[in-house]
């Protein structure tokens, strides 16, 4: 299929950083089944290195791609550099996205804030909500609206 | 190995009909409008296709309308039968919730602009009762329009039934066939019916072109104007060579029926009785009353458009109800309608074959679709938190 571009394919098809870190530092959900897309991020953390990243994903090819995408965008990063990880960087990694996939990019920034987060609250991280306040709405993430056709 | 397995989405052109096209195309391209020779030549051959898609159907070859296909015939039928009611104070529709967007949408239109539109439900088995029809008609009720068999789950509603009530209650019968015409025996006098809508490329036609059939006195007006085309009713030198193929290929499918038929059910039981294997998943529909070639499935814990590429990666046409392969927010109203919550619609598969499968192609599918839907589980947070107890399994 031509929907993609071949970066969103490989990823899709060969994705990076699939699976569950056990005793992660980290997990952040993001989306949710009613929308038929939810993320899971996991990170292991050391000395403010994301030392470790995986996911698991519910969702079409592109939120698949931009859950890979952005793990290998953010691994082995501080801390400090993955929360600057934009939606829009996500896409663009991957060659772009359909105009109403992008919010599978956006579930894949939350994903990571979301992760961080969780991480900061485990540790009792003093943190400033403004620049998780992408990732505390996620939960409520709706929104993209096209109209649908069968054949 | 490639497995086309998306016959109700469109079907390839028979050879029949290709070869019909082109003759036609390159013999008689005058005008059947014209007067001269060359256009009186293309007017015959549209009249004689015209008698042979009536006999077809059952019907009478004026009661025959050709369109650009399926589509504009639910459209003009609908719209017809809502504005010759509306002259008689009646504004009342009434059709089903599975209906195809080219019904519904023209319902919606309907809706705004003041007409009161009932949608039956049809509950699990994705088939409407008679009662609720029955109970739903009364003196306001312009139209009825209920499909014949379903584009996405494949079921069979009871149109013979309604076509009975509704010439009993006086009240116009419109029924959506294109997933049906060319696939089961379909006669507009046994339905008692007053609008049909077919496509051609469902049954090995080419696409853009179909036909509505309505019975001599019922409504019609047209949809588009500009001159005195089938009978003043759909203006635009008609597509020749199209409909002459279409009426080829309706022909053909018609002898082919039995054979395809009995083809189809048995390996339609094999794909059930496999699939069905699948942990956690569920047949869409009724299991006897559903078109021989459709069989469509919910599987928890995925998505279905990650789904799609994965098998058309391995070869595979397939279709899904899922959000994200409409391109909306929300998966099938169709699948919604039977009773699948969002979070299992996204995952439906609809494998739709055709009479050039075999039952290779079968245990090829039957090999790949649990390979497919198994890895997507892998990778799924969702079907982690069912098998961990943290969410119930729905299906």
């Amino acid at each position: 299929m031509s929907l993609y571009s071949e970066k969103v394919m490989d990823h899709f098809k060969h994705p990076r950083n699939v699976g569950v870190i056990e005793n992660a530092d980290g997990v952040g959900e993001v989306g949710n089944a009613k929308c038929g897309d939810i993320m899971k991020m996991y990170i292991k953390v050391e000395n403010d290195i994301l030392v470790d990243v995986k996911f698991e994903t519910f969702g079409c090819g592109s939120a698949i791609a931009s859950s890979s995408m952005a793990t290998e965008m953010i691994k082995g990063k501080p801390i400090s550099e993955a929360l600057t990880l934009t939606n829009k960087a996500v896409a663009e990694a991957l060659d772009g996205l359909p105009a109403y996939k992008m919010h599978c990019s956006v579930l894949a920034e939350q994903a990571v804030q979301a992760a961080i987060l969780d991480y900061y609250r485990r540790n009792n991280i003093a943190y400033d909500p403004a620049q998780f306040k992408d990732a505390l709405c996620a939960h409520e993430h709706d929104g993209h609206d096209s109209d649908g056709e069968d054949e | 190995m490639f497995v086309y397995a998306d016959h109700a989405a469109t079907t390839k052109l028979r050879e029949s009909a290709a070869k019909t096209y082109v003759e036609t195309a390159a013999q008689y391209y005058g005008n059947p409008s014209s007067l001269h020779s060359s256009g009186q030549q293309a007017k015959e051959v549209l009249e004689d296709c015209r008698a042979r898609v009536a006999a077809a159907l059952g019907g009478e070859a004026r009661e025959i309308y050709f369109t650009s296909g399926g589509s504009e015939a639910d459209n003009q039928a609908i719209l017809s039968a809502a504005y010759a009611g509306a002259k008689k104070g009646k504004k009342k529709i009434v059709s089903t919730a599975i209906e195809h967007h080219a019904v519904l949408h023209t319902l919606e239109k309907l809706k705004r602009e003041g007409f009161q539109i009932v949608l039956l439900p049809v509950g699990e088995a994705g088939i409407v009762s008679l009662n609720d029809a029955e109970a739903a008609i009364d003196g306001e009720t312009a139209l009825v329009s209920v499909m014949f068999a379903n584009n996405e789950i494949g079921t069979l509603q009871p149109v013979k039934e309604i076509g009975a009530l509704c010439k009993s209650r006086g009240v116009l019968f419109h029924t959506d066939a294109v997933q049906a015409v060319g696939h089961v025996p379909v006669d507009v006098r046994e339905i008692g019916c007053d609008y049909l809508a077919l496509s051609a490329h469902k049954f090995g036609g080419p696409k853009g072109v179909g036909a509505l059939y309505c019975r001599r006195g019922a409504p019609l007006t047209p949809l588009i104007e500009g001159g005195a085309q089938e009978r003043g009713k759909r203006a635009g030198t008609e597509d020749l060579p199209a409909v002459a193929a279409m009426t080829v290929a309706l022909e053909e499918s018609l002898r082919e029926m039995p054979a395809e038929q009995e083809k189809l059910k048995k390996l339609q039981t094999m794909l059930i009785e496999g699939l069905e294997k699948i942990p956690h998943c569920a047949l869409n529909g009724d299991r006897e009353r559903r078109l021989a070639g459709n069989t469509s499935f919910c599987f928890e814990g995925i998505e279905g458009e990650s789904l799609l590429l994965l098998l058309d990666e391995k070869g595979i046409c397939a279709s899904s109800g899922s959000a994200c392969t409409s391109g909306s927010l929300d998966p099938s109203h169709v699948l919604l309608a039977i009773g699948r919550v969002h979070d299992v619609a996204h995952g439906s598969l609809r494998l739709t074959l055709g009479a050039e499968n075999t039952e290779e192609d079968v245990a090829y599918l039957l090999k790949a679709v649990p390979e497919v839907v198994e890895y997507l589980r892998n990778m799924s947070p969702v079907w982690r938190d069912l098998q961990e107890g943290k969410r119930k399994y729905i299906l």
